[in-house]
C-alpha cells in the first residue's frame, strides 16, 4: 500500500492490469499471448528500424540532389564564403559558424531558462493550480508558427534592443562580441528569439522529468536537514539529469532546425564572427531564403548545405552524448 | 482505452465531423483533377440543379502577382461556379519545377521561363503576360519627401560608392533641399526573388560595373548593405531606420504608405513611380512572338525607368480537355474583366496592345 | 534502469544524533545561518529567472491578443479566405484543413513513435541497433522543417502526381516523429522498474507488460510529449508549402487534393500588402494557439487519472 501519493496514479491501475494481463495469477502465459508478445515485438522493432529508415531515406534524397554539387564544388563548399548563383559560386563558411554560434547561445539561454522555469513550476514552489496554469501556458506557445516568431522579432525585439546596441557598440567596441555596429537583424535578436522558442519544449520535457523523481528520495534528503535547494542541486536534478539532458537535445535540434523565424532576423549577410551585433546567416535560413526561387543549380548547392547541416546534428549530438557519458558516469548503478 | 486510441478517436471523430460540415457548406460537388477518382466524388447537399460538377485547377508560383491573382479567381468563381482555381505563391523557382514535372496546371514567374527551362517542359509551355509592376525606390530622410535620383546616383548607391546623403551626385538632382550629412543604409533582398531580378536587369543595363560586377539575377552578391527578407523586410527596415534606402514593389510602397523617389530615366527626365508611368514604359517595348520581353530601360519622356511584365506559364496542350477549357476561360476573364480590378489594388493593366495579343495565344490552348 | 542516481550522504546513527542535538536551536528558520540564505538567494534568483522566461512569452500573447483579438467573431471563424481589397472573410476551411492535416499526422506519427519508443525503452537490449536508432531520432530533431517538405514532396506528390493533404499530412507527421519517440522513450523510462519486475513475476510477457503496465503509468509524460509535437506540427508552414499548397474552398472529402492551413494561410497573409489581410494573419495565429491550448485541455481532461492515496 502506498501511503505516499503516487503521482503517476499508476499503483492500483497497473496492478489491476497486471493481473489482468496474465489470466490467473502465476500461470505462464497462454499461446495466443506469446504469439501476441512475438508479433508485438516484431512490430516495434520494424518501427524502430523505421526511424533508421526515415532519417535514411531523407539523407538519400538529399544526397540524391546535392551528388552532382557534391561533385562540382567539393570541400570548396565548406570553406567559401560567397553565395552568388549567377557565378555558381557557392559556400556555407558563414552559414556554418552562424548556425552554431546562435544554437549555442540559444541553448544557453533557453536551457538556463528553460530548466529553471521547470524548477520553479515543480518542486512546490507555487500552488497546484499555478504549476497547472503556467504549464499550459507555456506549453500552448510551443504552437505558435515562426513567422509569428519573426513579426515579433522585427516588431518588438529589435526595436528595444536598438538603444542597447548603441551603447554596448560605443562603450565596449573593444570587445570582440560589440564590434560591429547593430544595422537590425543580427546574431543577437535571434539567437534570443531561438531560445524563446525552444523554451516551451525544454521546460516542458524538463518538468516531466522533475516530476518523475520519486517523492522519496527528496523526502529522504529533506529528513536529513537539507535545504530546499541543496536538495534540487543535489538529488532531484541528478536523479532528473537524463530527462534534462533530453530536454536539452530536443531543444538545440529544433535550434538548429529552425528556418522561417532565423530567415527573417539573422541578416542573411555572408559574413561570421564573434560579433553578436553584425548580421551573419545560417543554413536553414539559407534554405528558406532561395530556395523558393532556385534553379535547378542552385538547388542542388543548396541541397548539399542541407547535407551539411544534418551531419552537422549528428555530430554535435555524438559530442553531447559523450559528455553526458562522462558526466554521469560516476552516477550509475547506484540504485 | 489506450491514450493513442482515446486520443486518435476523438480527432477523428472531431475531424470527421468538422469535415461533414465543411462538405454540406459547399453547393456543388466536384471531381478532382486526373479522374480516375472520378466515381469518389463528394457530392453533398442538393444542388441548383444546372451546377455541373466543377473542374478544379491548382497554380503556384510568384508572390508578387498574388494578391491580384487571388482577387481575380475568387471574382471568377462567383462569375463561374463551375470552376474552382486556386493559387499558392511558392516563389518562381518552385512555381516552375512544380508546373513543368505537371503537378500543377499552371505556374506563375516573375522572369518568365528560360530557353533551358521551356525545353524541359518539352515546349510545351505558354508564357502569358497577365500583368505588371513596376519597382520604386524607398527611403527613409526625415523631412525629405520628393527625392530625386539621377542615374549615376542610385546605381552608385547600390554600389556602394556613394556612402553619404550629402553626397554631390545626389545633391545635382535635388537644388534647394538639404540633404543631412549621414550614412546611406542600404537595404536589399536576402532571399531570391523576381524583384531583385527585375531590379538588377535594369541596374546592369545602364551601368557597366554593375554589369560585370554583381551583375543580373534572382540574388546576386550585393556590393553594400544588408539583406532583408521579402518586400515586407525591406519595408519594415526601411521604415525603421533613418538613412536606409532599399528597392521594393510599387504596390507594396504606395500601400505602406513609404516616400518614393523620382528616378531619372533614359530621356533624363525625373520620372516619379505612377501606375500611369508604369504603363507608359510598357508601351515602349514591342512585345515579340514568345511574348518574353524584358524592360529594362525604356525610352519615352513619361517612363518610369524600372518596370516588368509577370507572367502565367500555361500548357499549349493539356491531356484533360476540361481543364484545357477551363484554364482558357479563366485567363481570359482575367484578360478582359480582370484587368478593372488590377488598379485597384496597384497592378498595372497590361497595355490593350498586348492583351489582344495574349488573348490570342491563349485561345489557342487545346 | 529507469531510476538515476541518487546521492547517499554516508552518515551513521551516532553522527546523525549529534547533527540533530546541534542544529536543535538551528531548527528555527532563520536567514542568518549560511545555507539558508544561499536557498533564499537561490529562490530569488530562479524566480527572477523563470519571471524573465516569462517576459517574452507573455510578451508575444499580448502582441496577437492586441492584433488579433478584435477581429475575432463569427464570420471569421466560418467564413472562407478573402481576396485582397475584399471586405470580410475569414478562415473557417483553414481551421478545417490545419486539424485534418494535423490529424493525418498524428495518425501517421503518434503509433509510429510510440512504438519506437516502446521498443527503445522495454524491449531493446542495449544493443548497438537500441543506440543508433536513438542517434536516427535526436538528428531527426535538428532537420529544418524545408526538408521535411522536400522529402515529402519527392516521396508522396511525385508518386502521387499533385499535391495532396495526406503528402502535407506525411510531411508534418516526419516533424513529429522525432519529438514523439524522444520524449515516449523518457517518459517510459522514468517508471520505476519495480512495476516491471512485479509484472513480470506474475508471468505476464514482455509485450503485456509494455503495453499494460508500463505504457499507462507513463501516461502524463508521454501526453506532454505529443501535445509538443501536435503543437509544433500545427504551427509549421514549409512542409506545407512542398505538399498541401492552399485552397480558398471548403474541404470536400478529398485527402488527395490541395487543402487550406491555417500555418499557410498566416504565411500568405502577414507579409501581405493589404492591412485588412494582415490583420487576419493575426487573427489567425490567435485561432491557431487557442486551438493548441483546447487540445491540450481536451487531452489532459481525457487521460486524467484520480489522484490514488
Amino acid at each position: 500500500m502506498q501511503a505516499v501519493e503516487d503521482r503517476t496514479g499508476a499503483g492500483s491501475a497497473a496492478r489491476r492490469n497486471s493481473l489482468k494481463a496474465s489470466a490467473s495469477a502465476f500461470s505462464p502465459p497462454s499461446p495466443f499471448q506469446r504469439g501476441f508478445d512475438v508479433a508485438f515485438r516484431g512490430l516495434s522493432l520494424a518501427l524502430a528500424g523505421s526511424v533508421i529508415a526515415l532519417l535514411l531515406g531523407i539523407v538519400y534524397q538529399v544526397m540524391a540532389h546535392a551528388a552532382p554539387a557534391i561533385r562540382d564544388l567539393g570541400t570548396h563548399f565548406l570553406v567559401e564564403t560567397k553565395w552568388n548563383p549567377n557565378k555558381q559560386v557557392f559556400g556555407v563558411l558563414p552559414e556554418i559558424v552562424g548556425t552554431l554560434y546562435t544554437s549555442c547561445l540559444a541553448l544557453l539561454g533557453g536551457g538556463l531558462l528553460g530548466v529553471t522555469t521547470a524548477l520553479v513550476t515543480s518542486q512546490g514552489f507555487l500552488s497546484r493550480r499555478w504549476e497547472l496554469v503556467l504549464k499550459n501556458v507555456i506549453e500552448l506557445l510551443a504552437a505558435i508558427p515562426s513567422v509569428v516568431y519573426g513579426l515579433w522579432g522585427i516588431f518588438v525585439l529589435i526595436p528595444i534592443l536598438r538603444p542597447v546596441a548603441k551603447v554596448l557598440h560605443e562603450q565596449f567596441a573593444f570587445i570582440p562580441l560589440f564590434e560591429t555596429p547593430f544595422a537590425g537583424p543580427a546574431i543577437l535578436p535571434a539567437a534570443l528569439v531561438l531560445a524563446v522558442m525552444i523554451l516551451p519544449t525544454i521546460t516542458a520535457i524538463s518538468r516531466e522529468a522533475l516530476a518523475a523523481v520519486p517523492k522519496r528520495l527528496p523526502a529522504a534528503a529533506y529528513g536529513l536537514g537539507a535545504t530546499r535547494w541543496e536538495v534540487i542541486f543535489r538529488v532531484v536534478i541528478p536523479t532528473a539529469s537524463g530527462g534534462l539532458f533530453g530536454a536539452l537535445v530536443l531543444g538545440l535540434g529544433r535550434a538548429l532546425g529552425e528556418t522561417m523565424a532565423l530567415a527573417m532576423l539573422v541578416g542573411n549577410a555572408n559574413v561570421y564572427g564573434w560579433s553578436l551585433l553584425s548580421p551573419g546567416s545560417t543554413i536553414a535560413a539559407l534554405l528558406a531564403n532561395h530556395f523558393p526561387e532556385a534553379g535547378p543549380v542552385e538547388i542542388r548547392a543548396l541541397m548539399y548545405a542541407a547535407l551539411v547541416l544534418l551531419m552537422m546534428t549528428l555530430i554535435v549530438n555524438l559530442l553531447g552524448a559523450a559528455i553526458m557519458a562522462r558526466a554521469t558516469r560516476g552516477l550509475k548503478g547506484l540504485v | 482505452m489506450s491514450i493513442v486510441a482515446r486520443r486518435d478517436l476523438v480527432l477523428s471523430i472531431a475531424g470527421l465531423g468538422l469535415a461533414l460540415l465543411g462538405c454540406s457548406k459547399n453547393e456543388t460537388s466536384s471531381t478532382s483533377s486526373g479522374a480516375a477518382s472520378g466515381g469518389a466524388a463528394a457530392s453533398a447537399t442538393p444542388v441548383a440543379a444546372q451546377v455541373t460538377n466543377t473542374v478544379n485547377l491548382v497554380g503556384s508560383g510568384a508572390s508578387f502577382p498574388a494578391p491580384l491573382y487571388g482577387r481575380w479567381f475568387k471574382e471568377y468563381a462567383q462569375a463561374n461556379k463551375a470552376i474552382a482555381v486556386d493559387y499558392q505563391s511558392v516563389g518562381s523557382g518552385q512555381g516552375i519545377k512544380s508546373f513543368v514535372e505537371g503537378r500543377t496546371d499552371f505556374g506563375a514567374s516573375d522572369a518568365a521561363m528560360s530557353d533551358d527551362e521551356i525545353k524541359q517542359a518539352n515546349d510545351n509551355v505558354l508564357l502569358l503576360p497577365m500583368t505588371a509592376g513596376s519597382v520604386v525606390l524607398s527611403y527613409n530622410l526625415d523631412g525629405i519627401s520628393d527625392l530625386k535620383l539621377s542615374r549615376e546616383a542610385y546605381a552608385g548607391i547600390f554600389l556602394g560608392e556613394i556612402k553619404n546623403w550629402n553626397d554631390a551626385k545626389i545633391a545635382k538632382a535635388n537644388p534647394g533641399v538639404k540633404l543631412p550629412d549621414q550614412a546611406i543604409s542600404v537595404v536589399h533582398r536576402a532571399d531570391g526573388s523576381g524583384t531583385s531580378f527585375i531590379f538588377t536587369q535594369h541596374l546592369a543595363a545602364i551601368n557597366e560595373k554593375w554589369k560585370s560586377g554583381p551583375g543580373v539575377g534572382k540574388s546576386v552578391e550585393w556590393p553594400a548593405g544588408v539583406g532583408e527578407k521579402g518586400n515586407e523586410g525591406i519595408a519594415a527596415n526601411i521604415k525603421k531606420n533613418p538613412g536606409a534606402v532599399g528597392y521594393v514593389e510599387y504596390a507594396y510602397a504606395v500601400l505602406s504608405k513609404m516616400p518614393m523617389a523620382s528616378l531619372e530615366n533614359k530621356s533624363g527626365k525625373f520620372i516619379a513611380p505612377t501606375l500611369d508611368s508604369a504603363a507608359a514604359s510598357l508601351a515602349a517595348v514591342e512585345l515579340p512572338a514568345n511574348m518574353r520581353a524584358w524592360v529594362t530601360d525604356p525610352e519615352g519622356d513619361a517612363s518610369y525607368p524600372i518596370a516588368s511584365y509577370t507572367w502565367i506559364l500555361a500548357h499549349k496542350k493539356y491531356d484533360d480537355a476540361a481543364k484545357a477549357k477551363a484554364v482558357k476561360e479563366t485567363l481570359k476573364w482575367c484578360l478582359t474583366e480582370g484587368q478593372k480590378l488590377s488598379a485597384s489594388l496597384q497592378y498595372v493593366p497590361l497595355p490593350s496592345a498586348v492583351a489582344t495579343k495574349v488573348l490570342a495565344a491563349v485561345d489557342s490552348i487545346n | 534502469m529507469s531510476e538515476r542516481a541518487i546521492v547517499r550522504p554516508r552518515l551513521r546513527q551516532p553522527e546523525l544524533d549529534a547533527g540533530l542535538r546541534a542544529s536543535h536551536d538551528g531548527l528555527r528558520y532563520s536567514l542568518k545561518h549560511r545555507r539558508t540564505l544561499l536557498d533564499a538567494i537561490c529562490t530569488g534568483v530562479a524566480f527572477s529567472l523563470a519571471g524573465l522566461a516569462l517576459v517574452p512569452l507573455l510578451s508575444l500573447l499580448a502582441m496577437l491578443i492586441v492584433r488579433g483579438g478584435p477581429l475575432l467573431n463569427l464570420e471569421l471563424l466560418t467564413g472562407l479566405p478573402p481576396a485582397a481589397g475584399m471586405p470580410g472573410g475569414g478562415i473557417g476551411n483553414a481551421i478545417v484543413g490545419t486539424l485534418i492535416v494535423v490529424g493525418i499526422a498524428a495518425l501517421f506519427s503518434v503509433p509510429f513513435g510510440l512504438l519506437a519508443a516502446i521498443y527503445l525503452a522495454e524491449l531493446g537490449n542495449g544493443s548497438r541497433f537500441e543506440s543508433v536508432v536513438r542517434f536516427a531520432a535526436k538528428t531527426l530533431t535538428g532537420l529544418p522543417s524545408i526538408l521535411a517538405g522536400v522529402f515529402a514532396y519527392a516521396v508522396v506528390v511525385v508518386t502521387m502526381g499533385r499535391f495532396s493533404a495526406l503528402a502535407g499530412g506525411i510531411a508534418t507527421g516526419t516533424l513529429m516523429v522525432p519529438i514523439v519517440t524522444l520524449t515516449a522513450e523518457e517518459a517510459l523510462r522514468m517508471v520505476p522498474s519495480r512495476m516491471r519486475a512485479a509484472a513480470y513475476g506474475m508471468g505476464s510477457t514482455r509485450a503485456q507488460v509494455a503495453l499494460f503496465v508500463v505504457l499507462p503509468a507513463a501516461r502524463p509524460a508521454i501526453l506532454t510529449g505529443v501535445t509538443l509535437a501536435l503543437a509544433r506540427a500545427m504551427g509549421e508552414t514549409a512542409p506545407l508549402l512542398f505538399t498541401a499548397l492552399f485552397s480558398n474552398y471548403w474541404f470536400q472529402g478529398h485527402i488527395d487534393q490541395p487543402i487550406a492551413s491555417l500555418a499557410v494561410l498566416i504565411y500568405n497573409y502577414a507579409s501581405s500588402p493589404f492591412d485588412d489581410l494582415v490583420g487576419l494573419a493575426w487573427a489567425a495565429s490567435l485561432v491557431l494557439v487557442s486551438l493548441v491550448l483546447v487540445t491540450n485541455l481536451v487531452a489532459q481532461w481525457l487521460t486524467r487519472r484520480p489522484i490514488e492515496h
